[in-house]
């Protein structure tokens, strides 16, 4: 029991003991630790937020598509903000007395002790000019930020642009604070997290005159900000610029694609704008006026989004299931009875190159008879199932029907009909070949988006794949390398020798439907189309690659409302052809025509 | 038998004062938070200080109703007072309302109040009524365990509101067991399980480059340098009987629970319990999150200088960059205001009255007011010891207030009837039978 009474004296010494650590802490940073103490008599934490730069967007030769330019927010932090001179603060930031009271009401309710943005990405002219006179108003420091600027004021739909994050945003990703940039479209969104980089972080000690007074715990505390990483598209940018200039005033949309690498060489939607009105405190007006005020919704990217029927361009890919299931050769002529389908004033085609170079519709609409219905059912209409099943997977294989597998959000699939959906529009076998011949010519109830049709064109001067058309050129440090996938359409290359032979005479032979896109020094294999549009004039429509026997273009050109697809779309598509590969262009009364043409007002008028 | 005057006479006057100083240093402090020039009248009911001042005035209500209490009383309802804590524990699972995460609070209009702070002043009259019965006989496994179970069953219901600072201040009772027997190995088992803990988060950051790419991992090298360790104390005591099994056992035991702290962590604390345990360590360090707090009240503690910037003089003070100022950070304004020297006195007039309850503890000749004046020792010197400790860094942010100090009705009366029932029990000291 003695014994234990002792046990008062351990029990009061290790609270002695914890009192003298605490002394000696406190007696550490009260006493002989004078970082904290200074001659102002007020040390508040300053949280500098270090911005990275953003990646900046090259094209394949190097050239800047992308670039940053420093702006600045004016931040404050309500409890060190005193009696303020509010007239010569309004008239320095140049805001109406309201808009200050207002401002100043918004960020005390965020918080009184912490920063919030008072006036967001000033320009650096802006910030210098006020950041001379900051001083004289306590609470109220600059803050470097980075805005976007596009030199070339070019591919706004691929590039997209950046905007302030949003609470979805914020709760989908921890990286964000509010108050950040991130990609909302295109580019932009599609490469976020190598383009983002990472934030740093600067803590420093200010007095209430509101100077920095040093570094806190001497930048212990400080991250660097770590820029995002640049990115090398497969884009040309005097490709893209030319292609522009080309669509102004007609809408539509421009696809060219390198067929050996499915490097996306530009990518053109038409009206398009200048990407530099989405910048900064302008954005969200400019897309408002863009997005409700525009009837020509220059917001959206036709060469992705915009659906058409394939029309006459489709027969290629008939021709060529055609030819690997024996169901023709390349000897075979059908005459032109135009009791099956509209046609044409033009002499039966003796072959299949004559077929594809005169377009003759009746003789499609047999190969593709002969397709759908092989005997192989008793039924007629199980035997059409049976048929468009088969042909269906086949057509799939050309990328149709499916998203390809392109760097870019918002990138639609077009659509392939199947068995599927004739039954159910019909009833269960209920429909058969009658029923679905328009398919034979590229109409019904197929629709495609430019982008598959020009990747249809590489598949074509590849004689029989495509790789993944794709818009990043040299692969990313940060991410694992992207595989662009190898496709096979399953026709084997030598029944691509008629077809190509047959588009080049679209192009060269007189009689052609595609005379406008002969180049002098350049074989173009090409083939016209014609999408239908039951709201008004037809859209003009062209494919072709180039040169015919190493091709190093492939390319699809939409004209809306503009007619015959070799009135404008063929010659838009030579101009770009020309432009690539010679770098010059022979024809200028050819490249004159197209920019004079109006085919906007033109159909106003109409 | 003596008869006595007076229902004061044998007071603690002493430690009377000590508590008076302590509420009126707290209420300047408080005052000083929330002073600004609208509100500069000491009653301003809209302000903490002004309503704590109605606290303090209830407070010294209950103190001196206290004393009048025959102090039988205490004694023989300790257990019902227990029984009554444990009920609202149960209770306010179930009818509680939510603050900050925890469902810990009652709501009664305006009024509010924590049951855990009646479950602390319940639990150390029932755990000192408990072990004077059986005083002498503690070495009884089911004394020891009995007693455990007075102090954590209490403690396990507040875990699942949950209240991790609340558990904090049940496991300080064990004092009093030790008081009573207890043997004090199992603080340095303690100790060396909490070093453990804190070396298991440190090392696992770290590896050692040997020889080019072969590397090799921190738990490796700890775990070898313990080994290292503990067979060369065996080899001290290898001739005694028995040393093999309790070594090698005691190894794997501390191997095999370092290896696990990894999971535990994980696994146990909430993420924002990790996090302030990493900021506390300096393992990972966030100033704008889990450390904000910690970082501007270092600041705020560090301008005071040596003799502080002078009463209501605070600029880190007034300008409230320190979050819960008049609550858990409290001890900042202390820093700032008074400096070095406020905060000698703050500490030594603590030391100085859990010293002497203590002491006087050991005085007296109920082993019942003495169990209780350890176990009144024990709640105040670990709220004393976190809620410091935090200010400066030293122990994870746990938000519990500072004894007499911190702003708040229902802390401040519930530490009151903690000190003025002993103050009452050991007036009474000579007037109990042996
Ligand atoms: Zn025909």
């Amino acid at each position: 029991m003695n014994n234990l009474e002792q046990r008062k004296f351990i029990v009061i010494s290790s609270f002695v003991v914890i009192a003298i650590i605490f002394l000696m802490r406190l007696f550490y940073i009260q006493v002989i630790d004078d970082s904290y103490v200074s001659s102002a008599d007020n040390q508040a934490l300053r949280f500098v937020t270090k911005y990275p730069a953003r990646g900046i967007v090259y094209d394949r030769n190097g050239e800047i598509l992308v670039l940053n330019q420093a702006a600045y927010d004016l931040m404050v932090v309500p409890v060190l903000v005193g009696e303020v001179d509010t007239t010569s603060i309004c008239s320095l930031l140049e805001i109406e007395k309201d808009a200050f009271i207002e401002r100043m009401e918004q960020a005390r309710n965020f918080s009184r002790y912490r920063a919030s943005i008072f006036k967001k990405q000033m320009t650096s002219e802006e910030y210098s000019r006020v950041a001379e006179r900051l001083y004289q108003f306590t609470g109220f420091y600059g803050q470097k930020r980075s805005l976007r600027i596009y030199p070339d004021s070019i591919a706004a739909h691929v590039l997209g642009y950046i905007g302030e994050v949003n609470q979805g945003h914020l709760d989908k990703d921890t990286f964000y604070r509010s108050g950040d940039f991130v990609g909302i479209s295109g580019i932009e969104r599609q490469y976020e997290t190598a383009l983002r980089g990472h934030r740093g972080r600067e803590v420093l000690m200010v007095d209430v005159h509101n100077t920095v007074q040093g570094k806190y715990e001497d930048g212990a505390l400080d991250v660097e900000a770590k820029a995002g990483e640049n990115l090398i598209l497969s884009l040309d940018l005097q490709i893209q610029k030319y292609g522009e200039q080309l669509m102004q005033n007609k809408k539509g949309s421009i696809v060219a694609i390198e067929p050996k690498t499915g490097e996306v060489l530009c990518l053109i939607s038409s009206p398009t704008y200048d990407p530099n009105l989405l910048v900064g405190v302008k954005r969200a007006s400019n897309y408002k006026l863009l997005s409700e005020n525009d009837s020509l919704d220059p917001l959206f990217n036709r060469a992705l989004m915009a659906k058409y029927p394939p029309g006459s361009i489709f027969k290629i890919i008939q021709s060529l299931i055609g030819l690997q299931d024996g169901i023709i050769s390349e000897n075979t002529g059908i005459t032109c009875n135009k009791a099956l389908v509209g046609c044409h004033n033009h002499p039966s085609a003796q072959n299949l190159r004559q077929a594809i170079q005169m377009s003759c519709n009746p003789y499609y609409h047999q190969v593709f008879k002969r397709l759908i219905n092989r005997g192989e059912a008793k039924s007629y209409f199980e035997d059409s199932a049976l048929g468009l099943d088969r042909w269906e997977k086949q057509v799939h294989r050309f990328g149709l029907g499916e998203r390809l597998a392109l760097d870019l959000p918002s990138l639609k699939s077009g659509s392939v009909p199947n068995v599927e959906l004739y039954d159910r529009i019909y009833g269960e076998r209920r429909w058969a070949f009658s029923t679905i011949y328009s398919l034979s010519i590229g109409q019904g109830e197929l629709e495609v988006v430019p982008i598959q049709m020009a990747n249809l064109a590489a598949t074509i001067a590849n004689r029989g794949y495509f790789i993944d058309p794709h818009l990043i050129k040299e692969p990313l440090s940060t991410q694992s390398a992207i595989t662009w996938k190898k496709h096979n359409t399953g026709i084997d290359d030598v029944h691509f020798t008629p077809i190509v032979d047959a588009m080049q005479w679209v192009v060269d032979k007189p009689g052609g439907t595609a005379r406008r896109a002969r180049i002098d020094s350049i074989k173009v294999c090409g083939k016209t189309g014609t999408a239908e549009n039951p709201h008004g004039k037809d859209h003009s429509v062209f494919i072709a690659f180039a040169p015919k026997d190493d091709p190093k273009i492939a390319i699809a050109v939409y004209v809306e409302n503009s007619g015959f697809g070799g009135t404008w779309a063929a010659p838009i598509s030579s101009l770009i052809i020309e432009k690539y590969l010679n770098g010059t262009i022979a024809d200028t009364a050819k490249e004159n025509r197209i920019f004079r043409a109006d085919l906007i007002s033109m159909e106003d008028e109409d | 038998m003596r008869t006595r005057q007076s229902v004061f006479q044998d007071i603690d006057w002493i430690m009377v004062g000590v508590y008076l100083f302590l509420v009126a240093f707290g209420w300047m402090s408080i005052y000083a938070a929330t002073y600004d020039e609208a509100h500069r009248a000491v009653n301003d009911m809209t302000q903490n200080h002004g309503k704590q001042m109605l606290w303090i005035g209830l407070s010294l209500v209950i103190a001196a109703a206290i004393l009048l209490f025959d102090h039988r009383f205490f004694e023989t309802f300790a257990y019902g007072i227990y029984g009554v804590s444990i009920a609202l524990l149960l209770g306010v699972l179930i009818v509680g309302s939510e603050i900050k995460g925890a469902q810990s609070w009652f709501v009664l209009g305006p009024v509010s109040f924590q049951p855990s702070e009646i479950a602390k002043y319940g639990t150390a009259l029932a755990l000192a009524k408990y072990l004077s019965q059986y005083g002498a006989r503690f070495k009884e496994r089911k004394v020891l365990l009995t007693s455990l179970a007075i102090i954590f069953f209490p403690a396990a219901l507040i875990m699942l509101q949950p209240d991790v600072g609340s558990v904090l201040v049940f496991s300080t009772l064990l004092i009093v067991l030790y008081r009573q027997g207890l043997s004090g190995w199992w603080f340095v088992v303690a100790l060396i399980a909490v070093f453990l803990f804190v070396m298991a988060l440190f090392m696992k950051q770290w590896t050692l480059q040997l020889f080019g790419d072969n590397e090799i991992g921190g738990t490796w090298i700890f775990l070898g340098a313990l080994t290292l360790i503990v067979g060369a104390f065996y080899y001290q005591f290898r001739k005694q009987k028995g040393s093999l099994p309790i070594f090698s056992g005691g190894l794997v035991a501390m191997i095999g629970y370092y290896l696990s702290v990894d999971y535990l962590f994980d696994h146990l604390l909430k993420p924002h319990h990790q996090n302030r345990i990493n900021e506390l360590l300096g393992i990972v360090s966030d100033p704008l999150g889990a450390g904000y707090n910690v970082h501007q009240s270092k600041i705020a503690i560090g301008s005071g200088g040596f003799s502080g910037k002078g009463f209501l003089q605070g600029t880190q003070t007034k300008f409230h960059f320190v979050p819960e100022q008049s609550t858990d950070f409290i001890f900042c304004t202390v820093g700032e205001e008074w400096g070095f020297l406020g905060t000698l006195v703050l500490i030594s007039a603590f030391i100085f009255l859990l010293g002497r309850i203590i002491w006087s503890s050991e005085n007296q000749r109920s082993e019942f007011t003495r169990n209780y004046g350890y176990a009144a020792a024990a709640i105040l010197f670990i709220h004393f010891t976190i809620n410091i400790g935090m200010a400066i860094g030293l122990a994870p942010v746990i938000g519990i207030p500072l004894p007499f100090f911190s702003y708040g009705g229902s802390s401040l009366w519930s530490f009151t009837i903690l000190l003025f029932t002993f103050i009452k029990l050991d007036s009474e000291r000579k007037f109990v039978l042996r």
